[in-house]
């Protein structure tokens, strides 16, 4: 956590995010940290050896003899192809030839800083830092060949690999070959020479992803195909409760039984992230699964036995009504009671969510062990490998320096994997024996009773009008689960009356509308965080906050009799805290209303549509105020009266996300967040049911599938604004956009997702 | 002992019967691009070829699969350079990837049943394939896109 500096808030901020690049220098041999690293474009993830000396004009690559450059990616892939456009970014400024271009997935040395891949931060935070390594680099070739051939450096050109100039051209292997020692300082990097944005070559043109290839063949290595010489299979027994369970005995007779079964380890764990977890050891994974089952088990429970979903939301009403609860952001003025007492007209309404689970495809597993040299090695992909380290350090009871995670292919992230904790009890049972590797897989059953879900969440939003209906103040209060509270706390920033809040639980409600006096409240439901531990899942808290937020713009259309989209470019306007104050937040609220004008045409808003079909729009800005993507959705649906089916026929999404660095992986980003933000509108969410996830698999968690996927275009606009992020902003407007077109269709309003048929029957049969 | 003859090669291993085909793949037979989902075949990502036909290898107990010609993602072509692989990579159609094994198995025994599929034919016989990155976009795209290449190579052979 030293390693993050703090807003003034006391909190994480973007930037905070954002790893120092470290003194530049030389260094040569085989690096020793490649050992350890993964190639995605490589059989096996091997990571080729270097040819000859090695230069690396800073940490995050190194350029052979052969002229093969090494980049150094600290994100994990997890189907963003991020390493690809990272790479794109360095060799642009490097002006390096892209077939010289090799990815590497580091493991966790402390060399590399804060490793997190989250947030939808990675391409925004890498853009400043690999463009200022590649023109070291660049500088330092320009430099050495300009000596050799006694010329000035300003005659010397880099192109595709190599220098250029009237003595004729050297490759930078070549280089490499005769020795560089130029260094920089901390200074010189701050003030490197980058190229205009418009020269650049790479950024912005169409590349086959580096990963790509492995992904069709069976190839790609992931965490639950890590395997080495003698390890032993298993498969856990999850207690009754996420919290406060205790074993009380255990009968492992029938398990006995099982050929290949070896015993059963009750787990003592000093990180509290297993408490009351049992691990059935195994030859093989089978034995170990089917032991399981036949292991009898009596825990002293914990106290949330009986939680449902019904109580956590009931319960985070009950918070929202108490006005002491929770943290007030600071949205300029958030004197609202004066706005509310003078309003000729207020609407307040209430929004709801249900749980909903990542379901990554590749369930939740990892290989631990301690090696030869002492050092526990873990094998598993992760998200956030800085954060989990400690854990896994409390956990084992060890130095943080003897513990190394190491990179594999992630088979989904979504935020499931940027909480560790399923690392842990690998951990715990090769301590327990003596550190001979451990590989635990969990069943999906398994993997989703120890989901880090979404938590449900409950908003209320108020709106007050003047005479004219124009809107002179806005409340927002919203509870649901934390999950920074519950795995990152010191992470939450105070708010204007000094209570933390959890920054990813809110995110979203701090639009950039003008809506004159503006109060945002941020309550942690205590109920959600006893029962299950919260997670953050793609688009986190504007999938939720920003459903409520943009249903809520349309209701207040309807109030003032003003058309949707209309009403809402009238509040975006870019002035005062909504004219962006960050680079990439340069533009603020314009740019807001400019997606949001492309999606009304693309979608063809404000044309007749036939009876029991309708038309909807949105618009949020992705993320965060400090990094926003403006991101604006519209879809066409016809919804079926009789049975309560919304057919979404049509979706388009205009974006702008700045720069964009890889067209081809942008795009396929915003197409499958779009598609998760409609499966998490009509198909996902599940309950708590005697303190539990109700559902446990496939066949009653329901994801999109293929033939409920519809039509879906993206746009992208066109400038030069630094890049922000593209993971998670096209899921956020896509709900409201449903419920929007549910209501032009047949004129009824829901209020909670998902948006179920049963629901909409209830409402029409209402209405 | 169970046998089968794996991507063209005779395979056996000493497991218990009842033991499901995907993990005699993937933990006997080291061969990791079949994957685990869901172990209740809902998922489709171990999806194999028993005798040419799709299958869901999680739920497969290798004792009836005894004797069969069964083919994974690596033995589906061997310069991995089948139309759907080719149109796969054209298209970049993983994102993640888990489930792509899965994916382009069920595809290839959807276009030996039906070279030219319509997107209702795809709709219907993908529909087992979850895809948690949703490509699936993408996946009709490729999977047109490899029928068409198919049917150009098909008519310059009867040329």
């Amino acid at each position: 956590m030293s390693r993050i500096s703090k807003g003034k808030s006391g909190g994480i901020t973007r930037r905070g995010f954002l790893i120092a690049m470290t003194s530049v220098g030389m260094s040569f041999g085989f690096p020793r940290h490649l050992l350890a690293a993964m190639n995605p474009a490589s059989p096996d993830g091997k990571v080729l050896p270097s040819e000859g000396d090695v230069y690396e004009p800073s940490l995050w690559y190194s350029i052979d003899t052969a002229g093969k450059i090494k980049v150094n990616i600290i994100r994990s892939e997890m189907g963003q192809h991020v390493g690809t456009a990272i790479a794109r970014i360095l060799a642009d400024e490097l002006e390096a030839s892209w077939d010289d271009i090799e990815i590497i997935h580091v493991d966790s040395d402390p060399r590399w800083g804060f490793m997190v891949t989250g947030g939808s931060w990675s391409v925004s935070q890498s853009w400043p830092v690999y463009r200022k390594a590649g023109a070291a680099g660049r500088i330092a070739l320009i430099e050495s060949a300009a000596k050799k051939w006694g010329i000035p450096a300003a005659q010397c050109q880099a192109i595709d690999g190599k220098i250029v100039s009237s003595k004729g051209e050297i490759s930078y292997g070549k280089l490499v070959e005769l020795g560089l020692t130029r260094q920089f300082t901390e200074d010189e990097l701050k003030t490197l020479p980058l190229k205009p944005n418009q020269d650049l070559k790479l950024v912005g043109k169409q590349v086959t992803s580096l990963d790509i290839a492995n992904k069709t063949n069976g190839k790609s290595i992931y965490g639950i195909d890590a395997k080495v010489e003698g390890m032993v299979y298993a498969n856990p027994i999850l207690p009754p409760t996420r919290y406060g369970s205790k074993v009380v005995s255990i009968d492992d007779t029938a398990a006995q039984q099982v050929k290949g079964y070896q015993k059963t380890i009750i787990l003592d764990d000093p990180s509290e992230s297993v408490t009351g977890w049992l691990m059935v050891i195994a030859s093989s994974f089978i034995a170990a699964q089917k032991a399981s089952k036949l292991v009898e088990v009596t825990w002293d429970a914990g106290a949330t036995t009986k939680v449902s979903e019904a109580d956590i939301i009931n319960h985070g009403k009950t918070l929202i009504d108490d006005q002491s609860k929770g943290s007030i952001l600071d949205t300029g003025n958030v004197d609202t009671e004066s706005a509310f007492a003078k309003a000729s007209s207020n609407i307040s309404e209430q929004y709801i969510t249900d749980t909903v689970l990542h379901a990554q495809m590749e369930p939740l597993n990892a290989l631990v062990f301690k090696n030869p040299d002492g050092i526990w090695e873990v094998h598993s992909g992760c998200q956030w490998q800085s954060l989990t380290l400690p854990v896994l350090a409390k956990a084992l009871a060890e130095d943080e320096a003897n513990i190394v995670l190491r990179s594999y292919m992630l088979g989904g992230g979504f935020g499931r994997r940027l909480n560790g904790d399923y690392t842990v009890p690998a951990a715990l049972a090769s301590k327990a024996m003596g550190g001979v590797p451990v590989k635990m897989i969990l069943t999906r059953a398994q993997d989703i009773q120890f989901d880090s879900a979404r938590s449900a969440s409950v908003q209320q939003l108020k709106m007050a009008f003047d005479e004219n209906k124009s809107v002179i103040g806005m409340e927002h209060h919203a509870a649901a689960g934390w999950p920074t509270q519950a795995l990152a706390p010191g992470f939450m920033p105070k708010g204007v009356n000094d209570e933390p809040y959890d920054p990813f639980s809110i995110a979203g409600a701090d639009h950039w509308y003008q809506v004159g006096a503006q109060k945002v409240r941020a309550i942690s439901n205590d109920l959600a965080m006893a029962t299950f531990r919260p997670g953050w899942l793609r688009s986190v808290g504007p999938g939720w906050t920003g459903w409520a937020v943009e249903s809520f713009m349309d209701e207040a259309a309807h109030h003032a009799g003003k058309d949707p989209l209309q009403f809402r470019l009238d509040m975006l306007i870019a002035e005062g805290r909504n004219a962006g104050s960050t680079p990439v937040a340069e533009g603020g609220a314009a740019r807001q209303a400019a997606v949001l004008k492309k999606a009304g045409e693309m979608i063809g808003w404000g044309s007749e549509q036939p009876e029991n079909s309708g038309i909807g729009i949105a618009s949020t800005f992705g993320q965060e105020r400090e990094m926003p993507t403006w991101v604006a959705c519209g879809v066409q649906v016809k919804v079926d009266k009789a049975n309560g089916l919304v057919d979404v026929e049509k979706l388009v999404i205009a974006i702008d996300a700045g720069i964009i660095v890889d067209p081809n992986g942008a795009e396929a980003q915003c197409q499958g967040a779009a598609l998760w933000g409609l499966s998490m509108a009509l198909y996902e969410g599940t309950e708590l049911l005697n303190g539990q996830y109700k559902d446990d698999n496939f066949d009653t968690y329901t994801p999109l599938r293929l033939a409920q996927a519809p039509e879906v275009k993206i746009e992208f606009m066109v400038n030069q604004y630094p890049p922000s992020g593209l993971g998670e902003p096209a899921v956020t407007p896509v709900a409201p956009a449903i419920a929007n077109a549910i209501y032009n269709a047949v004129g009824v309003r829901l209020r909670k997702l998902p948006m179920k048929p049963k629901d909409l029957r209830a409402a029409l049969s209402q209405a | 002992m169970a046998k089968f003859i794996l991507n063209g090669e005779l395979k056996s291993a000493d497991v218990e019967s009842d033991t499901p085909l995907l993990w005699v793949i993937r933990d006997e037979l080291e061969m990791t691009g079949t994957k685990f989902g869901c172990g209740i075949g809902t998922c489709g990502a171990c999806t194999v070829h028993v005798g040419g036909r799709a299958t869901r290898s999680c739920i497969t107990p290798v004792s009836s699969v005894e004797g069969a010609e069964i083919t994974t993602i690596e033995g589906l072509a061997e310069k991995d350079d089948h139309p759907l692989q080719i149109s796969w990579k054209k298209i970049q159609v993983p994102q993640c990837g888990y489930c792509q094994s899965g994916q382009i198995m069920q595809a290839a025994a959807l276009l030996k049943d039906i070279p030219n599929p319509s997107d209702k034919d795809i709709d219907a016989v993908m529909g087992g394939n979850l895809c948690r990155c949703m490509t699936y976009i993408r996946i009709r795209d490729a999977i047109h896109e490899a029928a068409n290449k198919i049917k150009e190579h098909n008519d310059e052979q009867n040329i």
